[in-house]
């Protein structure tokens, strides 16, 4: 419960146990001349109460740290400056919104503004950010303005706003939370969608497009080897082994390893691109070529075509690991301290193929210019000249995350073994759609510290664990539907006229 | 009414949809847990998202593009969305699958219950025949 009050003119806000006991610790901030006071409870590295006078624009971003549980003491000491001194990471972007004009977009995806939203909170009667999501389309796409709508609703709404519970069931089909579900699944040895589904009596008969995808990916990780793949329980990238775009038609990437490739390839590429007419023709930001346009049908034959030139699928379209962005390091650079692009070559041949809870995308770069981006990636690995630095968490994403600084290692080997480990843990902790950036500002890098870079026998097991998953995942889905796997997926089906003489 | 045979009922994976192509249209049939058959045109009321490409689940798809959730047996968005897809009449017979090249009309929609069951989508495929002694030909 937070609370907003103007009290003879002053801004009050307060959430949470604002006085603290024994075990807890006040931070606090007064400056009498501005008449501004702050003060947070903290314990166990969590917020647990916070008042602030004078200055109550942080409030809803105290509350929402206290109301997720986030570990804060990555950062505590900036705690008190608020969110504009942290960065955007971690911001629900809550704050300033009731000085907003009506016409502001507050969502970017689907262009509704503050007056729509806010109207449709009045008129229809909406007490829960999941009916504003329902009923206008704000925050239900990127969710990146999820914060200011559930702004919005405690503004309009005042003391009717029901907070929707920092745990949250998976979907509308159980009471289970994803770590528990998770637990459950390996604790009680579930090993299928309908085991899960029985054994924690899910309310629906076959779930949901929410939580299907979930439960086959917390198995698969579960299960390695042992677990069969539900395509039915697959997004349709994942089924169709392509993005689908917004005519219905599929984008094909192939996998070009560390953005290396050789004019043998490019000419394939080129014939394929001729030979099925693809409209449209692009390098990609994480450089790779991606062959737009194509039809769902011709999909398995082009697959087929890229597979004798030796291409794979470059995994564009899943909750996988997708590219490895480098640079071109010691061999050409005069800058470059390592060889990068090896580097490079050499992480995507041991992750290609890993399926995680959402995207993953690496880069090396051979010097601390960083041209390979390798900040605001999942994991990223910056060169010098005496070893490397690895950097974790970081997306450029809807919200810029620069990735924060894991340790430095002094060979490529170990490069190799840190981030197996790393992805691994991220793979087997993180929530399904969680990106690595919000899970690591969840769980706190100090968490990611200890599992990685302290304890030297846990990392070694994460990383046979991911080696072992490995074995499994590296078959090339294109090569297998190419040779006709899911053929039913991608063929219509013949129709024969039946009962009267028109063509059908 | 004209219809097609799709062919056989299992050339339609459980819990997934195959398309059709006919006179112009693209008729998405989709088969759910229960091993029921409907027939929706495969355009989603929203943006024209190909239903068939959706997670089916219940009696309901989920459209690829933006998440509307589509009754099978209305055609209808569920929810707060608004919009509707149009229905076809498929039928099993001796396990293939026959399917109206028309879609339902407004109508046959408007007519009393007992007057619409012959073209009503949705007709269980154990009626005619029990899909688990049906193997491809």
């Amino acid at each position: 419960m937070s609370t907003k009050l103007k009290v003879t003119g002053i801004d009050v806000f307060s959430a949470g146990d604002f006085n603290g006991d024994e075990g807890s610790d006040a931070l606090t901030f007064h400056d009498a001349g501005r008449g501004v006071y702050k003060k947070l409870v903290v314990r166990d590295d969590r917020i647990r109460g916070a008042v602030l006078c004078g200055d109550t624009i942080d409030g809803p971003w105290y509350f929402q740290l206290m109301r997720d549980g986030t570990n804060i003491a990555d950062i505590r000491d900036q705690l008190l400056f608020g969110p504009a001194h942290i960065g955007d990471s971690g911001t629900a972007g809550a704050d300033a919104v009731t000085a907003l004009p009506d016409h502001a977009e507050i969502c970017g995806c689907n262009g509704i503004t503050k007056g729509r939203i806010v109207a449709a909170i009045t008129e229809k009667k909406l007490f829960t950010l999941d009916e504003v999501r329902a009923h206008t389309k704000a925050s239900s796409s990127c969710g990146s303005c999820t914060g200011l709508v559930e702004q919005l609703l405690a503004n309009t709404l005042g003391g009717d706003y029901s907070e929707s519970p920092s745990v949250k069931p998976m979907c509308p089909c159980t009471v289970h939370t994803h770590d528990e579900v998770r637990k459950a699944i390996r604790e009680y040895a579930l090993k299928s969608i309908p085991d899960v589904m029985r054994f924690l009596e899910w309310k629906t008969e076959d779930g949901c497009h929410k939580c299907r995808p979930a439960l086959n990916f917390y198995l698969l990780c579960a299960w390695p080897g042992e677990y069969r793949d539900d395509k039915q329980s697959r997004f349709i990238n994942e089924r169709a082994h392509g993005n689908i775009q917004r005519d219905g038609t599929y984008s094909v990437v192939p996998r070009i390893w560390g953005g290396v490739t050789t004019p043998k390839e490019l000419r394939a590429i080129a014939d394929v691109a001729e030979k099925y007419r693809v409209p449209t023709v692009k390098i990609t930001g994480g450089q790779r070529i991606d062959l737009l346009g194509v039809k769902k049908e011709d999909l398995p034959r082009i697959w087929r075509d890229l597979a004798a030139a030796g291409f794979v699928s470059g995994h564009a379209y899943g909750k996988a690991l997708r590219t490895v962005k480098t640079c071109v390091g010691k061999e050409w650079c005069r800058f470059g301290t390592q060889d990068s692009t090896g580097l490079g070559i050499r992480l995507e041949r041991m992750a290609w193929g890993s399926w995680h809870p959402h995207k993953v995308k690496l880069a090396v770069s051979g010097c601390p210019r960083n041209c390979a981006e390798a900040t605001i990636k999942d994991f990223g690995v910056v060169c010098v000249e005496s070893g490397y630095e690895i950097h974790v968490g970081g997306n450029g994403g809807m919200k810029v995350r620069a990735t924060d600084f894991l340790c430095k290692v002094p060979t490529a080997d170990e490069v190799l073994e840190y981030c197996g480990a790393f992805l691994q843990l991220y793979r087997e902790e993180a929530r399904y759609l969680e990106r690595t950036a919000p899970w690591i500002e969840r769980v706190g890098l100090t968490y990611v510290k200890q599992r990685i870079v302290d304890d030297d026998a846990g990392r070694r097991a994460l990383y046979a664990r991911f080696l072992e998953s490995q074995r499994h995942a590296q078959i090339d889905p294109w090569a297998e539907r190419a040779a006709g796997k899911d053929a039913d997926e991608f063929e219509p089906l013949d129709a024969t006229l039946l009962r009267d003489g028109e063509p059908a | 009414m004209t219809f097609v045979d799709a062919g056989p009922f299992d050339a339609i994976p459980r819990r997934g949809a195959r398309v059709l192509r006919a006179r112009g249209r693209t008729i998405a049939l989709f088969r759910t847990t229960d091993d029921r058959v409907y027939a929706l045109e495969d355009r989603c009321p929203h943006k024209g998202g190909p239903l068939s490409q959706g997670i089916v689940h219940g009696h309901c798809v989920t459209c690829p593009l933006h998440e509307w959730v589509i009754d099978l047996e209305s055609g209808e968005a569920t929810g707060p969305d608004e919009g509707a897809t149009a229905r076809f009449a498929v039928h099993i017979e001796d396990g293939r699958i026959l399917v109206a090249v028309e879609p339902v009309s407004a109508a046959e929609d408007a007519a009393p219950e007992d007057a619409k069951q012959p073209v009503a989508s949705g007709i269980a495929a154990s009626a005619d025949a029990p899909p688990t002694r049906i193997t491809r030909a």
